[in-house]
């Protein structure tokens, strides 16, 4: 593992129909090498039918620290939820 | 998510105010007690951050080290399923490094911070790594025993506090199991087999059962790590308790195949529902620790042999991605 390898973030995608999702990381020299190593790493037993690699330095993340302020305004929007809703029992397909 | 601005996160840490710090604590501390995980960007003591680098990445080169005693074997292994089945567990142990190193990074520690700790002898790896694979039962025992053990060790962690180490157990936590039934597959075979067979199998566990259970550890009085490690809820369970646990449904497994646990006193209780055993001879568990196993030169030295003879193969490969990239560039 040389300084030239970078870090990827791999993602994958396991059943046709669902959302890649984030499994890990690890280096390689290059994008090419990154997927090969990603099915190495992480698909040896039929985990992926696609696998996504993305430069760790791409991503870009929101600061914990600030989660409270970032995610405000959904905390006071209850009626977004269909509890929020009194329908009458006999309406029915509501 | 992770950025490479991670190891500048332990650096903003040091100019908190001593009130936010215990404020920033307090708060951590209740995230913990509330089963809730802490993530690679979230604030944590510093401690915790040094005490999970240190175990994961030790963690991740136990595995890397592991290849090496069953490695020795692939090319000797008595069918060609069994070769087929110990190159996938190889690559398992190899997959499982791949995983914690991964892991580990996300606290602010570079790959080759980790990789340089190892080969120069400043890191730990786990103790067992270090006897010598002597026969085909070896690599029975080994998965019987020693992945057995490690499963008993590892379930608990899946629930640890740190998301991304508890996330990189359970996926190895999935992929263990085939390596004990692996192992315990060729004791029975042995077991089953001719008086030499037989004598190969009862001579493996003889030599790897002490071992096996030296790998929980220190006893619980002498552990100076556990009272911390479990307030923080990296260890759910005591050195002590999981060994018990271990040699509880171990015993019963060596009785099925007609082998004899190496310990005179290991004998059922029924008072207390569990195994009693012998004492265990932590002499040779430190002399282990502190390099004077059996083989802790010879792993060290396939390390850096591997790791120098492969150093064209990463430069020709970052040579060539570079080449590629200008190439790329030039022609846009």
């Amino acid at each position: 593992m040389s300084n030239d390898w970078p870090l990827y973030e791999v993602f994958i995608r396991s059943r046709s129909g669902l959302e890649h999702k984030h499994v890990g990381s690890l280096h390689a020299a290059d994008a090419t090498m990154a997927v090969e190593h990603a099915r190495d790493v992480y698909t040896r037993r039929q985990e992926g039918v696609s696998i996504w690699v993305v430069r760790s330095s791409d991503i870009v993340a929101s600061d914990p620290n600030d989660a409270d302020a970032l995610f405000e305004p959904a905390r006071d929007k209850v009626y977004r939820h269909p509890t929020f809703y009194a329908i009458p029992d006999e309406v029915k397909n509501l | 998510m992770y950025t490479q601005g991670l190891d500048s996160l332990g650096k903003e840490c040091v100019h908190t105010v001593a009130s936010d710090t215990a404020a920033l604590e307090a708060r951590f501390q209740g995230k913990v007690d509330a089963d809730e995980k802490i993530e690679p960007k979230d604030w944590m003591p510093e401690a915790y951050r040094q005490t999970l680098i240190r175990q994961i990445s030790q963690h991740a080169h136990s595995e890397i080290v592991g290849m090496l005693p069953e490695g020795n074997w692939i090319a000797r292994a008595p069918t060609l399923r069994r070769k087929a089945v110990l190159i996938a567990k190889v690559q398992d142990e190899g997959g499982h490094g791949m995983y914690l190193y991964s892991a580990a990074e996300t606290l602010g520690i570079e790959r080759e911070q980790m990789q340089e700790q190892l080969l120069a002898g400043t890191a730990k790896y786990s103790s067992i790594f270090n006897y010598p694979t002597l026969t085909w039962a070896d690599i029975g025992a080994i998965g019987w025993l020693v992945d057995g053990a490690a499963i008993m060790n590892q379930i608990p962690i899946c629930r640890c506090s740190y998301g991304p180490y508890a996330r990189a157990m359970v996926r190895i936590c999935k992929e263990e199991s085939f390596h004990q039934r692996q192992g315990f597959e060729i004791m029975l075979a042995l077991a089953r087999g001719t008086p030499e067979q037989q004598a190969m199998a009862q001579d493996a566990l003889n030599r790897w059962w002490w071992p096996s259970i030296m790998m929980f550890g220190p006893s619980d009085t002498e552990s100076k790590h556990t009272a911390q490690s479990m307030r923080w809820k990296i260890k759910r369970f005591t050195n002590d308790e999981l060994r018990q646990k271990f040699i509880d449904i171990t015993a019963p497994q060596a009785k099925f195949l007609g082998l004899h646990i190496p310990d005179p006193q290991l004998a059922w209780d029924e008072a207390t529902q569990h195994f009693r055993f012998g004492q265990i001879d932590w002499s040779e568990f430190h002399a282990v620790l502190k390099g004077n196993g059996p083989c802790n030169r010879e792993r060290l030295e396939a390390r850096r042999s591997a790791h120098e003879n492969g150093r064209w193969v990463r430069e020709a490969a970052a040579a060539h991605a570079e080449k590629q990239r200008a190439r790329a560039q030039r022609a846009a």
